[in-house]
């Protein structure tokens, strides 16, 4: 594999062929999902690449009803709400995602703590479109 | 590494402070907002001041480059007030970007390089749509990580609120006292964008059911009202309508000067003797716990510190309810709940008017308006006005110490300012 610099525009890449890459610390040990270059616990800024498994669980969520213009066009509103979160890995470091798989009829269904898997939809044709993380509730 | 307590290196004061009218203003742009607040501070002055005095002006804006087109606002504030050629200076964080206007008017004073200042904000976001507005707070995120899986303020505090429900077992009902509350307060400001309590909102809808001849709503009271999706719809669940503070414009002022030279203006100075500012990583997924607000805590600490005082003591607090789950979390962070009682304290009036605790009297963001820029120094406006007691139906007994607490966005940015009136 070619050598990546730790940045969103390698995050999105990898994230295209379908693995969920943040940094590891290679001082410290320090997980960083998304990845960064610089590590926040040493101060150090040696990382190498590090791919999580995709496991987590459900920290928070909201259903979204009043979306953003990008999400309004994807088809999303008031009648065809959407849901993201904060995912708690199960090597530890949070990321927010679009959330897949709930009854978005009713919110109080999902509960915090479910355990939740990391997916890949296909990406979309739009030239430069960044794919959002995504993870459907299991 | 040896800590040195911070503190100012001489003191400064407060000798006015005035907004303009808060609202849905579509034929006025920002300078016009600006100018009706310069006017007021002006009028707030006991025994005068000369403009011309002003040595320096700060102004926070969030993003007048989106909601007009105008980049670089801080020196055409400072030319439609007359002030140029002094040094105008724009700071943005957020939400909290004239809570850090007053913070860096402090701290020009207290250096000594100024002696007389005018720290202001200001916001003009109603000419665009709702949708263009969304967007642009949602920038105030994390562009890259959150408003790309769907993020929008709403629903980042939704987040907070969900962890706060399970964690505490806060409840919608809880929150909805809080926008009660808020819309009371907020009914006796003048200047406020709402100025009605959700009573009588609800009560004008009867009418206007009865007028047109629909079917007339069955609500009793304002928890029926709001618990009625037609009346108070989702926004982002578990956030509804009135959980939320409006999309505002309007503009606020106040004038900063040396504490030895306060007495020229004012017999009546509100002493600035605390500040904090703390940030936090911009994604909520950045942060170990939201239950609570780390730059909250960590900048009420350094206040608290600073003023030699303890939470206890502060005696009415305007606090940053951009949502109501947020005036919950808020009171908790400045220590005046545990943490998980900030919503049974709300319910059981602690935070009323006339409670242990006073907390928005102004009607805080979510009845007063949210005019992002503007309201960190919108605060200091009921603060002094609270201090002063010119706050009219509004006043609370006699206040001696007072908090403001201003946040950017989801809490990456807090800053938390104690005035004390001696
Ligand atoms: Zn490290």
């Amino acid at each position: 594999m070619e050598v990546k610099e730790f940045t969103a525009a390698s995050f999105y890449r990898f994230l295209d062929r379908k693995k969920l890459m943040g940094s590891k610390c290679k001082k410290c040990g320090a997980l960083f999902l998304p990845p960064r270059p610089f590590c926040g616990q040493c101060l150090e800024n040696e990382m190498e690449w590090f791919q999580f498994s995709g496991r987590g669980k459900l920290i928070s969520y909201s259903v979204v009803r009043v979306g953003t213009t990008m999400y309004e066009e994807k088809g999303y509103g008031r009648d065809t709400p959407y849901c993201w979160g904060l995912v708690q890995l199960d090597e530890g470091p949070r990321i927010s995602a679009l959330l897949l798989g709930a009854d978005l009829s009713r919110p109080d269904s999902i509960t915090i703590g479910q355990s939740l898997e990391a997916i890949f939809p296909d990406k979309r044709e739009e030239e430069g479109e960044r794919n959002p993380v995504t993870f459907r509730l299991e | 590494m040896v800590r040195r307590a911070k503190k100012l290196t001489r003191g400064v004061a407060v000798i006015g402070a005035g907004m303009s009218h808060f609202g849905a203003f579509k034929e006025k742009d920002s300078r016009d907002l600006f100018v009706e607040a310069f006017q007021a501070v002006l009028g707030t002055v006991q025994k005068g001041i000369d403009p011309r005095e002003i040595e320096a002006i700060y102004v926070g804006n969030l993003s007048s480059d989106c909601f007009e087109g105008q980049a670089h606002v801080a020196p055409i504030m400072a030319e439609w007030v007359g002030l140029n050629p002094r040094p105008a200076t724009r700071t943005e964080d957020a939400c909290a970007s004239s809570g850090v206007a007053l913070r860096e008017g402090i701290i020009a004073v207290a250096s000594g390089l100024y002696d007389i200042v005018l720290v202001g904000g200001v916001e003009s976001m109603n000419k665009l749509t709702t949708a263009r507005v969304t967007d642009i707070l949602a920038a105030a995120a994390d562009a890259i990580y959150e408003v790309s899986v769907g993020a929008t303020f709403p629903s980042l505090y939704a987040q907070i609120a969900t962890v706060h429900m399970d964690k505490y077992g806060t409840t919608e009902e809880q929150l909805m006292k809080v926008a009660i509350k808020n819309h009371d307060n907020g009914a006796l400001n003048p200047k406020a964008h709402f100025t009605s309590s959700i009573r009588d909102l609800m009560n004008s809808r009867i009418a206007r059911a009865k007028q047109k001849g629909q079917p007339i709503p069955s609500w009793t009271d304002e928890m029926e009202f709001l618990k009625d999706p037609s009346a108070n719809p989702i926004v982002a669940w578990p956030i509804k309508l009135f959980d939320c503070s409006p999309i505002t414009d309007g503009a606020a002022c106040a004038i900063l000067v040396a504490e030895d030279i306060a007495r020229n203006f004012t017999d009546e100075p509100i002493h600035v003797i605390g500040t904090g500012q703390a940030s936090d990583a911009q994604a909520l997924h950045g942060r170990k716990d939201i239950t609570s607000l780390t730059a909250s805590k960590l900048a009420a600490e350094q206040a608290y510190e600073m003023a030699g005082v303890t939470p206890k003591d502060i005696q009415l607090a305007e606090v940053h309810d951009c949502f109501t789950i947020a005036e919950v979390v808020a009171t908790e962070d400045l220590g005046f709940f545990k943490p998980g009682e900030g919503s049974r304290a709300a319910e059981e009036g602690k935070t009323a008017r006339d409670g242990e605790k006073p907390i928005n009297t102004s009607g805080g963001l979510k009845s007063k308006g949210h005019p992002v820029g503007a309201t960190g120094v919108g605060q200091l406006v009921e603060v002094w006005e609270q201090m002063s007691g010119h706050a009219g139906q509004r006043q609370v007994a006699r206040v001696n110490l007072a908090l403001a607490h201003n946040v950017g966005a989801s809490g990456s940015t807090v800053v938390v300012h104690i005035f004390e009136r001696r």
